[in-house]
């Protein structure tokens, strides 16, 4: 290790939380996540001469990552059935909507909500809404939002159907949805 | 016959992942410009792409 420059020592220990709370998002388990981010990291330490210029340097270690993240998902792609979480979002869900399906009750205007990502306090409210989803839905909501992937490659990924797929992302964003609502936006519950 | 919120929510999910069909855009459209609880799941639902686009995290 000590062969390398100082400069990219340093600048492999500036982003290694990100690079943590990145896989640690899409995994949900830190020690797969730190196994994961070592992995990337000793892929980008042996590949070093493939990049070039400091600009460039975080993003190529991103794109390291992500293909060491996906591989990772596919390898272990059967998803665990998250029971207790599962029937709190079937229970948000059927809570949202009265008898014919329209809103219970109307939901809550965010103001302008732009501002909230300025603030490191909301990003620890996102994650912990991430981590109150059930492993399905949040898993497909990261491959797509945070991956960038898209449904069909997700669906590929998972062996999971288009529909499935939409119907798991639709879940994932009315939680978030309601998460955010009661844990960042202040709006009461009733 | 309007479209129910929820169906509308779903389409509105599904449009930020797949193209609507014309008279699915069509439907919800009609919809949202009746429904003032729809309309602000929109925009929160959009919120939320947004909101992962931005994080600190991501690069
Ligand atoms: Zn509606």
């Amino acid at each position: 290790m000590s062969a390398f420059p100082e400069d990219i020592q340093s600048s492999l220990n500036s982003i290694r939380p990100r690079l943590l709370g990145f896989a640690r998002l899409q995994l949900r388990s830190a020690a797969a996540a730190e196994d994961v981010v070592q992995d990337a990291l000793e892929a980008a330490l042996a590949n070093l001469s493939k990049f070039a210029g400091a600009a460039a340097f975080q993003t190529w270690v991103f794109s390291i990552l992500k293909n060491k993240i996906i591989d990772e998902l596919r390898r272990n792609s059967r998803m665990e059935c998250d029971v207790d979480a599962e029937a709190a979002l079937d229970e948000t869900v059927a809570e949202l909507f009265n008898e014919r399906d329209h809103w219970a009750e109307m939901p809550a205007a965010w103001g302008n909500p732009q501002g909230s990502l300025e603030q490191k306090r909301f990003w620890e409210v996102m994650e912990a809404c991430l981590d109150n989803l059930p492993a399905a839905p949040a898993r497909v909501f990261t491959m797509r939002e945070f991956l960038d992937l898209e449904t069909e490659e997700i669906c590929k990924e998972l062996a999971i159907s288009p529909s499935n797929c939409w119907v798991l992302l639709h879940r994932a964003r009315i939680g978030l949805r309601e998460c955010l609502g009661r844990r960042w936006f202040g709006e009461s519950t009733a | 016959m309007m479209m129910s919120c929820k169906h509308a929510t779903e389409l509105i999910s599904q449009g930020l992942d797949r193209p609507l069909s014309r008279s699915e855009r069509l439907r919800l459209r009609l919809h949202l410009l009746l429904c003032l609880g729809c309309r602000r799941t929109q925009a929160q639902f959009r919120f939320l792409r947004e909101a992962m686009r931005q994080h600190p995290w991501k690069l």
